[in-house]
């Protein structure tokens, strides 16, 4: 195993790819991403990649043999809870993010306090009905948050109808709008990975200050 | 005239718990901006759209 290099040394290696400015404001942010699988154990991986000072997991669920394929968990994570497997693989990918871990169940009455003040939040659930929920929360609930949404990833459609649309000041929507699970269409790890870089990318973008698509 | 997802609807005068019904939306899987502004969703029933509203309707699909 080789050394861990210093915080210090971390910095000045991120600094010199995304430039310094940019990477005290990526230092000095928060993100939420409520759910881990698909979109949110790929979103979480990019922001921590890319040095986001704290992130909040939020996953209910454990880990199982069919979201390897896809999510970023190793064969022998297998029955772990998500959120904090999650947390274990980041503090080896980039161990000066803080990663605070909830396996809990989000719903209309804990979401405010369990993404703890973040500056932004992404939306990464599975179910449509708790996609809408948590966004019709924050957006009533936590009006100056930034949010990032995902609606449409399933199927083998083109990886080019995966699209991030600013649908209001604070509230992006990323994917191809129509492509539902629920009508039985297969999932491919590309697809849903092209959603959570439209994600992680609309985060990044946020920070930067730079709010078109 | 209503601006619904930018496109011009003779729907003034309907509730927008009616028009998601009418354009076959399952409004628990649906989140609606108007002017700008979330609509909460105890208020579809009672929000009644009028001429020169801007409605959002974001359609939520399962995967993820």
């Amino acid at each position: 195993m080789g050394a861990i290099p210093s915080k210090e040394e971390w910095f000045r290696a991120l600094a010199k790819k995304q430039g310094e400015a940019l990477q005290k404001r990526i230092a000095d942010t928060s993100v939420a991403v409520c759910g881990c699988g698909g979109l949110g154990s790929n979103i979480a991986v990019t922001l921590a990649r890319a040095g986001v000072g704290r992130l909040i997991l939020i996953d209910f669920d454990t880990v199982d043999i069919t979201n390897l394929h896809r999510q970023q968990f190793k064969a022998n994570q297998i029955g772990l809870a998500k959120a904090a497997a999650l947390k274990e693989n980041l503090a080896e990918i980039a161990p000066y993010t803080a990663v605070t871990a909830h396996t809990r169940r989000l719903d209309e009455s804990n979401i405010v306090a369990l993404t703890g003040g973040a500056d932004i939040i992404c939306e990464a659930f599975d179910k449509a009905e708790n996609k809408a929920a948590l966004v019709n929360t924050v957006l009533t609930e936590l009006p100056d948050t930034w949010l990032v949404a995902a609606a449409g990833m399933a199927g083998d459609g083109p990886a080019n109808d995966i699209i991030t649309r600013r649908v209001t000041k604070r509230f992006y929507l990323c994917g191809d709008g129509v492509s539902d699970i629920g009508d039985s269409l297969c999932l491919l790890p590309s697809r849903v990975q092209l959603c959570a870089a439209h994600q992680a990318h609309a985060v990044l973008r946020i920070i930067a200050g730079a709010y078109d698509c | 005239m209503v601006k619904i997802n930018g496109k011009e609807e003779n729907a003034a005068g309907k509730t927008l718990a009616a028009y998601l019904s009418e354009a076959g939306y399952d409004a628990s899987r649906v989140a609606v901006e108007r002017n700008e502004s979330i609509v909460a969703k105890k208020d579809y029933g009672s929000t009644v759209l009028r001429d020169g509203d801007n409605i959002e309707i974001v359609r939520f699909v399962g995967g993820g």
